[in-house]
C-alpha cells in the first residue's frame, strides 16, 4: 500500500481523524484532511509538511495515549515530514545525510571552521592574521573579497540550486499542478499565513509543549530565529550593493544599516534559537519525533552560532582577535549555507510550498459551487 | 498536595462538563472546592470527552451561529424531541439560562468554533467547541487548578454518608482503605450508568452484553445509585437509555463518536436472519439518528447489516472501519454469515418495489418503496450495482435517563418532596428532569453547564449559610 510504515500509520490516523473531525477548526492539516476521502503518499507528505507540530490536536483528542485507537498527529506527521526531506533532498546520493543529521551538521560544521582557520593560517602572513586592521577594506585583507564573494556566492547558488531541484520534486509527489505555484492570491495568502505563524498557535491559544497548558513560548522564539535570520540576510544584501553600488568596502561604522540590521537580527538569533531550544528540551517527549531530534538541534546550533560568532566580530573588530575570529564566523556560515538543504531548514521551504497549495485548495473549494 | 483532614464547602463528585461548571462556579462564588473524578486523568470528564457542541438560545447570529435561536423555539424542539416528558418550569429556566452559557463559558477558558463540516443542519442552533469535549475539558480543568479547586484522580466514592437528606461526608477509596471526605454541600455531577453492563441487564436481560458503550467504563452510576437508596426521589424512566447504531467492531468501551454510522439512509437494514426490520428512509438525520440503536437492540443478537451498493460508496462521511465488500450479494452474506439466497430475496424484493423519483438526501424526496413491508419512504433506490457494501452494527449506549429529581436551585428533592438540606445534581445525573427521553444534539452539554453553573452557586450559598 504505502512506501513505508510510517506512511501507513499516517493513513490510519487519517482515517480515524477524517471520521471525528473535531480538530478541524486547529490549523490547516484537517481541513485538507477533509478535502480527502483516501491518502496517497504524497498526499500524506502534503499533510506532514502542512503540519507545523503545534501540539494542540494531541492533547485535544479523546483517542490520543494510552487509548487503544493510540491516535498521535503530531508525532507521527513528524516522522512522515522527517523522511520526505531525505526522498526529495537533490542530488539523491546526499540524502543519507538526514539519517543521522546531528551528526552530519556536526561535522561539516567543524570540517567548514577548519577549513577556513587553516586557509586564514596557511595563506595570511602571521603578522596579517593577528594584526590589527580597521577602516574600509579591513576583512579583506585577510580574505580577498574577490576570492570571498567567489565562494560564498558558489555556496549559496549551489544551496538555492539543491532547494529548487528538492521543491520540484515535493511538488510532483504531492501531485499538484505548477500553475498553482503562480497563482498570486494564493501566494499572498501562504506568505501571511508563513510570516505570522498562523499555524503555530493551537487554533488560538499557544502551542502544547510540555504539559496541557497552551503558550505562545514557541512562536514568539521561532519570530526571533526567522526575522532575526531575514534581518541579517537583509543586512548581507546591503552591504553587496553598498560594494558593487556604492563601492563602500565593509566593515562599516556600527550606525550603518548593514550593521544595524545584522546586529538586530543577530540578537534575534541568538535568543530565538536559545529559546527553542529550551522549548525543546521541555517538550512532551511523546509528541517528539526522537531520532531525529538531531536534526533539530543541528539546525538551531548553527543558526546560534552564526550569530554568536557574527557578534563577537563585531565586538573584537578592531582588535587581534578579528582575523581568527573573521575565520571562524566565515567557516560556520559557509557550513551553514552548504548544508541548508540538507537540515532543518528545508522545514520552512516545503511548509510554505504546502501552504500555498493548501491556499489554492481553499480558493478551489470556495469558487466550487458547493454540492 | 490537596489536604483530605479540611472540610471543604463544596464537594463536586464527578468530573465532566456538569462537574467542573458547578466547581468553578462555587469557587468563584467563594467556596473552597474539592473534585473528585473517578477516573483516571486521561480519561477525566465521562460523557463529556466525546462531545462537540452545546444547544444555547440566543437571539441574534453570532460570530459562529448562523442566525438566531429563539427560546420559545428551543422549547418547541425540546417538546418535539421528548414528547411532552419534560418539566416545563426547569426546561424555560435551563433554555433562558443558556443563553447566558455562550458567554460565561468562553470567560471559564473554553473557545467557540462554526459548525463542523458534515454538521451544517446545526449551524444555527449549536455552539462548537474548538478541539471538540477534550479541549473544553482541558480548558475547564486548567481553569479550576487556577482559580484553586483541588482535584482527584482515580477518586473513587465508596459511600455518601446521608442523614435525611443531609449530606454528612463521602467514602473515599485511598491507598487500599477508606478515607472519609467532608463537606458542607455536595454536588452530584457523576453521570448515568450506561457503562455498568450488570445494571443495564436487569433491564434488558442478556442482551446487554451485546451492547458497545460509546463512553468510558468509569460511568458505572454509582453515585446515582447511592442518592436513590439514601432517599432522593427518582426521576426518569430507569429502563432506558441513549442508543445509536454503532459498527459492531467497535471497542467495547470508549469508541466516542467515530464508530458511528450515518449512512442508513443511503441503503438497507438487515438483521441476521437478512430481513429488513424497519423504514430507513423514516426521517432525516440527526433527528432519527438515535433510533437505530434501539431498533437494533430489538434483533436477534443485537445485530444488524447496513446493505448498500457502489453508488452510495462516497456518499456519506468517511467512517473508522471501512465497509465490508463483495462482488455479489451472495458473497457478502457469506462474509458475514447470513443466508445468501434470503438476502439475494430480500434485496431482490426491495429493488422491485422501489418507485422512480429523484434522490435527494439533504429533504425528505421522493424516492420510496411501494407494496414492501416494512417500507421505505424515502431515499429508496435500488441496491443494483456492484461491489456491494455491508456495514455490521450493534447498539451502542450514549447515557441513560434515570436520574435524581431537583428544583430551580439544582437542589435535590427527596421522597417525601421535601428539598435536600445540601445536596445539588448537575448533568447526566439529573437530566432526566428535563429530558424524559430522546435526545437533541448538543443538550446534554446544555443541561450540564446550565445547571452545573447553577448548582455550583447555590451551593457555595448553601455553604455559607
Amino acid at each position: 500500500m504505502h512506501g513505508t510504515s510510517i506512511l501507513e500509520e499516517a493513513d490510519r490516523l487519517m482515517t480515524v481523524c477524517n471520521s471525528c473531525r473535531y480538530c478541524e477548526g486547529l490549523c490547516a492539516v484537517f481541513p485538507a484532511m477533509e478535502m480527502r476521502r483516501s491518502f496517497a503518499d504524497g498526499d500524506l507528505n502534503y499533510l506532514a509538511n502542512l503540519c507545523h507540530g503545534c501540539g494542540a490536536c494531541y492533547t485535544d483528542c479523546q483517542f490520543s495515549p494510552p487509548h487503544e485507537f493510540n491516535v498521535n498527529v503530531p508525532k507521527t506527521l513528524a516522522m512522515v515530514r522527517a523522511d520526505s526531506y531525505a526522498a526529495y533532498a537533490w542530488p539523491r546520493m546526499f540524502s543519507g545525510l538526514f539519517a543521522r543529521n546531528g551528526l552530519a551538521i556536526s561535522l561539516i560544521a567543524a570540517l567548514s571552521v577548519a577549513a577556513f582557520i587553516f586557509g586564514f593560517a596557511a595563506l595570511d602572513d602571521h603578522q596579517v592574521l593577528f594584526g590589527i586592521h580597521t577602516g574600509p577594506g579591513a576583512f579583506y585583507r585577510l580574505m580577498p573579497h574577490n576570492a570571498m564573494a567567489a565562494l560564498f556566492g558558489a555556496a549559496f547558488l549551489y544551496a538555492i540550486a539543491a532547494l529548487a531541484m528538492g521543491v520540484r520534486v515535493f511538488w510532483r509527489d504531492i501531485g499538484e499542478p505548477s500553475n498553482v505555484l503562480a497563482d498570486p492570491p494564493s501566494l499572498w495568502q501562504a506568505i501571511k499565513d508563513a510570516g505570522r505563524l498562523r499555524y503555530l498557535d493551537g487554533g488560538g491559544v499557544g502551542c502544547v509543549n510540555e504539559d496541557e497548558r497552551p503558550s505562545d513560548r514557541r512562536k514568539i522564539y521561532h519570530h526571533l530565529t526567522f526575522y532575526g535570520f531575514m534581518l541579517c540576510f537583509a543586512a548581507t544584501c546591503v552591504a553587496t550593493l553598498y560594494h558593487y553600488l556604492l563601492a563602500r568596502e565593509a566593515p562599516y561604522p556600527w550606525w550603518d544599516l548593514p550593521v544595524l540590521l545584522g546586529t538586530l537580527g543577530g540578537v534575534g538569533l541568538l535568543i530565538g534559537p536559545l529559546g527553542l531550544f529550551a522549548e525543546k528540551w521541555k517538550r512532551d517527549p511523546a509528541l517528539v519525533d526522537q531520532a531525529r531530534a538531531g536534526m533539530d538541534t543541528a539546525f538551531i546550533a548553527m543558526l546560534f552560532l552564526t550569530s554568536l560568532t557574527g557578534m563577537a566580530l563585531l565586538l573584537a573588530r578592531n582588535s587581534a582577535a578579528m582575523g581568527p575570529l573573521l575565520s571562524l564566523h566565515l567557516g560556520v556560515v559557509f557550513a551553514l549555507f552548504i548544508t541548508m538543504p540538507y537540515g532543518k531548514f528545508v522545514h520552512g521551504i516545503y511548509r510554505f510550498m504546502a501552504l500555498v497549495r493548501y491556499a489554492g485548495e481553499r480558493h478551489a473549494l470556495v469558487r466550487a459551487p458547493a454540492d | 498536595m490537596v489536604d483530605l483532614t479540611q472540610r471543604y464547602d463544596v464537594l463536586v463528585i464527578g468530573g465532566g462538563n456538569a462537574a467542573l461548571c458547578a466547581a468553578i462556579s462555587a469557587r468563584r462564588a467563594g467556596a473552597s472546592v474539592l473534585v473528585l473524578e473517578g477516573a483516571p486523568k486521561f480519561y477525566r470528564g465521562g460523557n463529556t470527552r466525546h462531545t462537540r457542541n452545546m444547544r444555547c438560545a440566543h437571539d441574534a447570529a453570532t460570530e459562529i451561529l448562523t442566525g438566531p435561536y429563539s427560546e420559545q423555539e428551543f422549547w418547541e424542539d425540546l417538546l418535539r424531541v421528548t414528547g411532552g416528558e419534560t418539566d416545563e418550569e426547569l426546561a424555560r429556566l435551563m433554555i433562558r439560562e443558556s443563553k447566558d452559557i455562550l458567554g460565561w463559558i468562553v470567560e471559564q477558558g473554553v473557545r467557540w468554533q462554526p459548525s463542523l463540516g458534515g454538521t451544517l443542519s446545526l449551524g444555527r442552533t449549536n455552539s462548537f467547541f474548538l478541539g471538540g469535549g477534550r479541549a473544553m475539558l482541558n480548558a475547564l480543568y486548567l481553569t479550576a487548578e487556577q482559580l484553586g479547586i483541588d482535584i482527584l484522580y482515580d477518586a473513587e466514592v465508596l459511600d455518601l454518608k446521608v442523614d435525611n437528606g443531609m449530606f454528612l461526608s463521602a467514602e473515599l477509596r485511598r491507598d487500599g482503605g477508606a478515607v472519609s471526605v467532608r463537606a458542607s454541600t455536595l454536588v452530584a455531577a457523576a453521570g448515568g450508568f450506561e457503562a455498568n453492563i450488570e445494571w443495564l441487564k436487569q433491564y434488558w436481560g442478556e442482551a446487554a452484553d451485546n451492547f458497545l458503550i460509546r463512553g468510558t467504563p468509569y460511568n458505572r452510576g454509582s453515585i446515582l445509585k447511592m442518592l436513590l437508596a439514601s432517599g432522593v426521589q427518582q426521576v426518569g424512566d430507569p429502563t432506558q437509555c441513549h442508543a445509536v447504531a454503532i459498527d459492531a467492531r467497535a471497542p467495547k468501551f470508549d469508541g466516542g463518536i467515530i464508530t458511528r454510522h450515518d449512512s442508513v439512509v443511503f441503503g438497507i437494514v438487515v438483521n441476521r436472519m437478512a430481513l429488513r426490520f424497519y423504514d430507513e428512509g423514516e426521517d432525516i438525520w440527526p433527528k432519527r439518528y438515535a433510533i437505530w440503536g434501539r431498533l437494533v437492540a430489538a434483533q436477534p443478537d443485537q445485530i444488524a447489516y447496513i446493505i448498500f451498493d457502489a453508488s452510495s460508496r462516497n456518499s456519506f462521511m468517511p467512517t473508522l472501519f471501512p465497509p465490508i465488500e463483495a462482488g455479489s450479494i451472495a458473497e457478502l452474506a457469506g462474509k458475514f454469515d447470513l443466508d445468501p439466497g434470503q438476502l439475494e430475496k430480500t434485496i431482490a424484493d426491495f429493488n422491485a418495489a422501489v418507485r422512480p423519483g429523484t434522490f435527494d438526501h439533504t429533504i425528505l424526496d421522493d424516492c420510496r418503496t411501494e407494496g414492501l413491508s416494512p417500507p421505505k419512504t424515502h431515499w429508496a433506490r435500488r441496491i443494483e450495482t456492484p461491489p456491494y457494501y455491508a456495514y455490521p452494527v450493534r447498539p451502542g449506549i450514549t447515557f441513560t435517563y434515570l436520574g435524581t429529581r431537583v428544583n430551580r436551585q439544582a437542589r435535590m428533592l427527596m421522597q417525601d418532596g421535601k428539598p435536600a438540606a445540601n445536596m445539588f445534581a448537575a448533568g447526566e445525573i439529573m437530566a432526566g428532569n428535563v429530558l424524559g427521553k430522546g435526545y437533541a444534539a448538543g443538550i446534554g452539554m446544555t443541561i450540564g453547564s446550565v445547571f452545573g453553573r447553577i448548582a455550583g452557586r447555590e451551593a457555595a450559598q448553601n455553604a455559607r449559610n
